[in-house]
């Protein structure tokens, strides 16, 4: 398989389980590079674990994972954490490191790997906490934030270091309507500024839609769909038009498999 | 399966999982030790700041224990002399215990108990707050960053706190045994400076409290860093972390003294 210039990311053949449970099995993905992708599915068809492989905080079972061109499986372990100084990412959870100010969480990724001067941070941490609205929040604890606010803080984090590609783990979740308009004009605006490279994983559909160059369905193991946001909207295809209408019965299971319902609920006294 | 098979599967497993167990915290320890010194940012502000979390908060407990144990070996150890009319051999009485188990071994239960818990709780929080991960997705090592100074701190804490807990041991004695009980203090300082030699008794002392120190820090670093990442987990890793260095460090002392002491 030779690689394409074009893309920042290419994931060929990818399968991954957490012990006996299959996550992943056998999934190709590019993500071009300077455009912004998003990947939907249900809850609990591993898009978090997707994000933890290209991080490599997770090794696939098969299959591999180029970044940049690099194969994640061939690289040391400075050259890893050197790759990874380039990629942000936004936690689910936030992530915050709790005995840090604000201030210090955004600054922190400036001290490690850059020999800038205290004065300088001090003025690119303030530009990033500005930009999602935060920087009168500067010297609070993370314990004193709202979790909306703390995701917004991780997203200040995440950009600090102006890297080449930004994984966001559901970015909007916890917003209000204000602050979730802010945060979709500001990650468009980071690819038009920077050539920023970004992977989405949300699921909220029109603000998603909104940004999205590239669109991915993840469900049962595998992408079920891929393409533009409008082609995926005007698809007939029974499993997209399921998951962009929100239709709960349909070919994409909304339960985590199980055994039979009225057998599970009788079973106890059979 | 009948009763004898079963019994031999878990054996089995459990001989398995114990040695994957001792690999993990071996290749954690190794990992802690060779990646300490290089990497990004300066390392000594981390081990300062831990030297003090670990170290320096102990010392209110330390001291005051060590305080009570002091004077309640001077109180027992007269009521036994004085019997046979040798209650000036207090002195030695109480420094040797101080200096060779007491200090040693209670400084190192106390510390499992106060700060080798409080290190497994900080590091399995960070790790179930994905804190961890995005060190690592930052670029910085966890183990460097996270790891290596706690357990660093723990292990130069020890032997000073093992110190101190004697010190303040042997001044409770006075206490006791000089200004309470009378002891001529000539012959309690006196037979005291006598019986204690520097060589033996101060430096197996000493010994014993690093090996403690490295034994309790390195428990309680690796079982933050390998807890399962809820809540319960962690009140799991730090129950484990206190009942585990507790035994090692018991077991660890009778073995330390049968080399040191017994002639072994
Ligand atoms: N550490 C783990 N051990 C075992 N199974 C796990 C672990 N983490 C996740 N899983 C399982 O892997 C699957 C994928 O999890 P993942 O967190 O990637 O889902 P997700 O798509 O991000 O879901 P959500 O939208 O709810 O965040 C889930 O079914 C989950 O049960
Ligand atoms: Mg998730």
């Amino acid at each position: 398989m030779t690689e394409n210039k074009d893309n920042f990311i290419e994931i060929r053949g990818l399968s991954f389980g957490y012990g006996n449970k299959v996550v992943f099995d056998g999934v190709d993905m590019d993500i071009p590079r300077g455009k912004v992708t998003a990947v939907m599915g249900p809850s609990g068809t591993g898009k978090t674990t997707l994000l933890r492989l290209i991080g490599a905080q997770l090794t696939p079972d098969a299959g591999t994972v180029r970044v940049d061109g690099q194969l994640l499986s061939s690289l040391r372990r400075d050259e890893l954490f050197h790759l990874r100084a380039r990629m942000g990412m936004l936690f689910q959870s936030g992530a915050l490191f709790t005995d840090m100010s604000v201030f210090d969480n955004v600054a922190f990724p400036l001290r490690v790997h850059t020999g800038l001067a205290e004065s300088m941070i001090r003025d690119i941490v303030l530009m990033k906490l500005q930009t999602v609205g935060l920087r009168g929040a500067a010297s609070l604890m993370p314990a004193m934030l709202s979790g909306g606010m703390a995701r917004r803080v991780a997203l200040a984090r995440a950009t600090a270091l102006d890297p080449d590609f930004i994984m966001y783990d559901e970015p909007f979740v916890g917003q209000d309507p204000i602050a979730m308009g802010v945060l979709v004009n500001l990650l468009g605006s980071l690819k038009k500024a920077l050539g920023l490279t970004s992977l989405i994983v949300s699921h909220d559909l029109a603000e998603t839609a909104a940004i999205a160059d590239v669109l991915y369905i993840l469900a049962n193991g595998s992408v079920i769909a891929s393409g533009r946001p409008d082609e995926l909207q005007n698809s007939d295809d029974p499993q997209v038009t399921q998951f962009m209408k929100g239709l709960p019965d349909g070919p994409v299971p909304f339960h985590y498999p199980a055994k039979d319902y009225s057998e599970d609920m009788l079973g106890e006294s059979a | 399966m009948n009763w004898c098979t079963e019994s031999m599967v878990s054996l089995g497993r459990w001989g398995v999982d114990t040695v994957r167990v001792m690999g993990r915290a071996t290749l954690i320890l190794f990992l802690m030790l060779s990646r300490g010194g290089g990497g990004q940012g300066a390392f000594f502000p981390l081990l300062v700041r831990q030297v003090y979390v670990v170290g320096v908060l102990s010392l209110v407990i330390i001291a005051v224990a060590g305080l009570f144990i002091g004077m309640v070996l001077a109180l027992q150890g007269y009521n036994i002399l004085v019997g046979y009319g040798t209650e000036q051999a207090v002195g030695q009485l109480v420094a040797l215990s101080l200096v060779r188990e007491l200090g040693p071994v209670v400084t190192a239960l106390l510390f499992a108990g106060r700060a080798g818990s409080a290190l497994t709780a900080e590091i399995g929080l960070m790790k179930t707050t994905d804190q961890l991960a995005s060190l690592e997705m930052i670029g910085v090592d966890p183990l460097r960053q996270i790891a290596a100074p706690r357990f660093l701190a723990g292990v130069i804490s020890m032997p000073i706190l093992a110190c101190i807990f004697s010190m303040v041991g042997i001044l409770g004695g006075a206490l006791i045994g000089i200004d309470w009980l009378g002891i001529y203090d000539g012959s309690f300082w006196g037979n005291m400076e006598q019986a204690v030699s520097f060589a033996d008794d101060v430096m197996d002392g000493l010994i014993k409290s690093v090996v403690f120190g490295v034994v309790v820090s390195w428990i309680a670093v690796f079982q933050g860093y390998e807890s399962m990442p809820t809540s319960e987990g962690i009140s799991l890793a730090t129950t484990r972390t206190v009942v585990y260095s507790s035994l090692a460090v018991l077991a660890l002392d009778l073995f330390l003294t049968a080399v040191m002491f017994g002639d072994l």
